[in-house]
């Protein structure tokens, strides 16, 4: 292939064009928008070099947003094509593209970015800590996962998306099936995403167990934080899989080794093998967090603890390890035999017993409660009742005979969508609905909030459970069409109909940011929902430093404790507290990481060996750099916590 | 209630579209595999129904009896620890559950992963089912046939497919007569059918294969054993023999109609199974020692014998 001819789209068509031209334009326009306005330096000194785990928290929900509205961009577009039978909207590779990057842009740069988002924002002040452990290192994980995410997006008008699907087995995603560069930047710009989260992994497990308050024992730690230190032990157990699976495809696919092709001694299964566990896990990556989110906002608006702590805590622990033995049912019609299937058919309906667990302590804590509906609590009563249907199909999934009937049908579709839209999705709006006051310092609108839970909630509703019926009567997934003569067509213009009311919603979302952001009361308390936790004990907005002085903790709700039990947090005077400075070598380095990939992704070695020399450079300069922070001297905290409305002690 | 109105509303409308007069192809089985699959999914809905129910009807009652609204406004909830007692029966109902669909997931594993029941005695009829960018090639070894996008099958007789690619994984798919399993290049694998009733049924690829995916189907035709016979019979007078070069030709990617030869093309071109899989690392057949190659033999006997390889 000649040169250049590697960077065309393999299908153009006028959608892309547009986007291209769209894309050029938002680039001018906001390079423009920040020049006129001078906003150079203020990006550079407050966003970019930051280390400060809450703007860094915000800089990945900003990303997980748009990553939102990118895979559901692609949503629409699927659905619209399956809308009517033998509809020409758009043709198989151009549809092809699009469920691969909704998969991947969901998970990988989506939901992924959304738990970052609340874990980064959030524990570190759970815990009473000032930060994460390793600060720098938190901003090179967020800038190696948008650089990442940037690499991956830039595939539709370079060069073309991957079409393998998000799984790509091989030998599809082989050179040999998937001729343009698509499934290189797949390989790759996940890759250098996946190096930021199993940073982040190794940075919170420290962060959780190292930097807690005093008195705030593991089996004190909040629920949320719990879910957060049980996701980062799977991270790290299960990202290394990964890696390693990224990094043989890439050499499959740019130096022709054979560890997936079918000659050669390569193994197709292998890569299914290790997708998969890794896969899994990840499943409970973005579950857990969830869990923990809802953990937080049911007791806060039940007015009451969270029933049976200890189990739990139990059950996340039992989920995490079950997370590593049940990969085989992705692939249970691999003929592996009745022998494989059936264990890993009793592990996977296992999963079920400490899941269920988690449901009816939830339940039993609304139990002679003061149940107050917020927007965040309709997520967390709206997700009981749909994430038990998505559950419960999970295990009739898990039942492995019947699961040659579901596999690759609309079933699993709806299965997954079902567990994955209430147990995450709602989640993240939860919990972003939750702590935007401590964010942010206003409250989201509730009015708007509550329409857009609704269309959200009834909008998932129509738009999955009719592919249970679809899928039982024969329509496999990833089809671009079909005959109308299947009878599918009813049930995929519902679906299209509820992907229409979700898409409703989430616009709902971004008005209600923008009406709450322009009319909201910026005059609210640093404790808006009569919440539980310390991260509600500090001031609004958060101080660089969270707590003028490091609370003493003694009870899972300490906060609480302190507002009814007359517990004491704050003993002591302040004293001078140590900073992290801020440093702009994790952006550079992320960026140079983004360079690599594309060079790799388009075989340019020079750019290439150049790019990983860059990288390097950095990593030396990190290691000869005498940085030792800095000191906030105690006249400052005395006057920073008078600003913000009266010292906390 | 009104909410309980509705759920069983959509019981009922669920179970009106399940049995109504046009049934779901994965529940209107045609063969005994189907049929224990679509005995184990009814099963397992009407259980998971039970859990469902039980669920929103704990959600519904928290939420009538314990809204704000209804209580005092100094009323204070209690501070409540977990039960013993009451975490034990939501362990303990779990786990009964668990352990009662496990047996049935076992049992149903053995029986879709053999010779259906009752058919054990009989020779089965063998078919080789290989998969090419976008296309079925059926190959009957013993009747020495071959087809192209579709399948004569003779009803009330054990049919073993043995699943190969020429291409990317794939997966056969006969709904009514039962679940899936997939096609891969470098091995073959086993899917046991059986039809019990005559009639046209839809088969296809069901695991995404690239551009072509959408339309590699092809046709099932399950007739009675002596019109099989006849079928065959017609075949091997009108049909021409499939040659190296014509099955080449059909091997490139792209879509064909349906397509009949009197000869199969797994004389000159063996599946993937045996000394023609893809894991084989070539033993020669003098060789005594056939575990050679594993490596849990050790460095002694690799060091020996490393001339073998």
């Amino acid at each position: 292939m000649d040169f250049f001819d590697r960077f065309a789209i393999p299908h153009p068509s006028p959608v892309i064009y547009a986007a291209m031209v769209a894309i050029t334009l938002t680039v001018i326009a906001i390079v423009a928008g920040i020049t006129y306005t001078k906003k150079w330096g203020y990006l550079w000194r407050e966003w970019l070099t930051t280390v400060d785990h809450k703007r860094i928290g915000m800089m990945y929900l900003v990303s997980a947003l748009l990553m939102l509205f990118r895979g559901g961009a692609d949503a629409i577009m699927m659905r619209a094509q399956t809308a009517l039978p033998e509809n020409t909207l758009l043709d198989s590779q151009h549809y092809n593209e699009i469920f691969t990057t909704h998969g991947v842009v969901m998970i990988i740069f989506m939901a992924m970015a959304f738990i970052m988002a609340l874990m980064n924002f959030v524990v570190p002040l759970q815990i009473g800590a000032r930060d994460v452990a390793f600060p720098r290192l938190n901003a090179l994980s967020f800038w190696l996962y948008f650089w990442g995410a940037m690499l991956f997006n830039i595939s539709f008008v370079i060069g073309g998306s991957p079409d393998a699907g998000w799984t790509s087995y091989f030998p599809l995603a082989g050179n040999e099936f998937s001729q343009s560069v698509g499934t290189n930047y797949y390989m790759i710009a996940i890759q250098i995403a996946g190096l930021g989260t199993l940073i982040t992994g190794i940075n919170f497990i420290v962060t959780i167990l190292k930097m807690r308050a005093p008195g705030m024992t593991l089996m004190k730690m909040p629920m949320f934080t719990w879910s957060a230190l049980i996701t980062n032990l799977i991270i790290a157990f299960a990202f290394p899989v990964l890696t390693v699976a990224l990094a043989m495809g890439t050499m499959d696919r740019l130096f022709g080794t054979n560890f997936f092709t079918t000659t050669n001694g390569g193994m197709d299964m292998l890569w299914a093998n290790l997708f998969w566990v890794w896969g899994h896990p990840e499943v409970y990556i973005l579950i857990l967090p969830a869990f923990g989110i809802y953990s937080e906002i049911i007791p806060t608006f039940a007015r009451r603890n969270l029933y049976g702590y200890k189990s739990m805590v139990a059950s996340i622990v039992l989920i995490s390890v079950l997370s590593f033995v049940v990969w085989v049912h992705h692939f249970f019609t691999m003929g592996q035999g009745a022998m494989v299937n059936s264990i890993f058919s009793i592990t996977t309906m296992a999963i079920a017993i400490p899941t269920g667990i988690k449901i009816f302590n939830w339940l039993f804590t609304l139990w002679k409660g003061k149940i107050t509906i917020t927007v965040p609590m309709l997520y967390s009563i709206g997700f009981i009742p749909i994430f038990t249907i998505g559950g419960v199909t999970g295990v009739m999934l898990g039942m492995s005979a019947a699961d040659y009937q579901y596999h690759n049908t609309m079933f699993l579709v709806a299965h997954f969508h079902l567990v994955i839209i209430p147990g995450v999705v709602f989640a993240m709006l939860a919990g972003l609905t939750y702590w935007w006051p401590k964010m942010f310092g206003f409250m989201l609108n509730e009015r708007i909030g509550k329409w857009a839970f609704w269309f959200i909630s009834i909008g998932t509703c129509v738009a999955f459970f009719p592919m249970f019926i679809s899928g039982l009567d024969g329509q496999a997934r990833r089809m671009y069409t079909y005959s109308e003569a299947t009878g599918f067509g009813i049930w995929n213009m519902l679906s299209f109909a509820g992907a229409l009311m979700l898409a409703a919603g989430f616009v709902l979302i971004v008005y209600n940011i923008y009406y709450s952001t322009r009319y909201a009361s910026r005059d609210i308390s640093s404790d808006p929902w009569d919440a539980r936790s310390l991260e509600w004990a500090t001031h609004t907005p958060v101080p660089d430093y969270n707590f003028a002085i490091t609370p003493q903790v003694d009870s899972s709700e300490a906060f609480w404790d302190s507002k009814k039990n007359g517990h004491t947090l704050y003993k002591g005077k302040y004293k001078e507290i140590h900073m992290p400075s801020n440093s702009g070598v994790p952006f550079i380095m992320s960026a140079i990481f983004f360079v690599f990939g594309f060079a790799m992704v388009f075989s340019i070695w020079i750019l290439a060996i150049v790019a990983l020399l860059g990288i390097f450079a950095c990593l030396i300069h990190r290691s000869f750099e005498q940085d030792h922070g800095y000191h906030i001297p105690v006249e400052e905290i005395k006057e920073t916590e008078e600003t913000l409305g009266g010292a906390k002690q | 209630m009104k909410i309980k109105a509705t759920w069983l509303l959509f019981i009922f409308a669920a179970i009106t579209l399940l049995t109504g007069c046009e049934p779901l192809m994965v529940l209107n089985p045609k063969g005994p595999q189907a049929q224990t699959q679509a005995d184990v999914i009814l099963l397992s809905i009407a259980i998971m129904s039970f859990i469902v129910i039980v669920v929103f009807a704990i959600l519904i009652y928290m939420l009538v009896k314990y809204r704000a609204s209804k209580q005092a406004d100094d009323y204070e909830p209690p501070h409540i620890e977990g039960h013993p007692v009451v975490e034990g029966i939501i362990v303990g109902i779990p786990i009964l559950i668990v352990i009662v669909l496990s047996v049935i997931s076992v049992r149903s594993n053995y029986l879709v992963e053999a010779t259906p029941e009752g058919y054990e005695d009989e020779e089965p009829l063998v078919v080789y089912a290989q998969s090419s960018n976008w296309k079925w090639h059926f190959s009957y070894p013993e009747e020495g046939i071959e087809t192209v996008n579709y399948l004569y099958i003779p009803t009330d007789r054990a049919l073993e497919f043995k699943l190969y690619s020429s291409g990317p994984i794939t997966s056969f798919w006969i709904p009514q007569l039962g679940g899936q399993k997939y096609a891969m290049s470098d091995m073959v694998t086993t899917l046991h059918l059986a039809a019990e009733a005559p009639g046209e049924y839809m088969g296809r690829n069901a695991n995404f294969s690239g551009e072509g995916f959408a339309e590699n189907t092809f046709n099932v035709n399950a007739v009675t054993p002596d019109e099989f016979d006849e079928w065959v019979d017609e075949v091997k007078e009108t049909a021409d023999p499939i040659t190296e070069e014509k099955y080449q030709e059909l091997l490139e990617p792209g879509h064909l109609g349906q397509l009949t030869f009197s000869s199969t093309h797994l004389e000159f071109s063996p599946p993937p199974e045996g000394e023609h899989g893809g894991h084989n690392h070539g033993n020669s057949p003098n060789e005594k020692d056939m575990d050679m190659h594993g490596e849990s033999d050790g460095h002694k006997h690799s060091d020996e014998e490393s001339h073998h390889h």
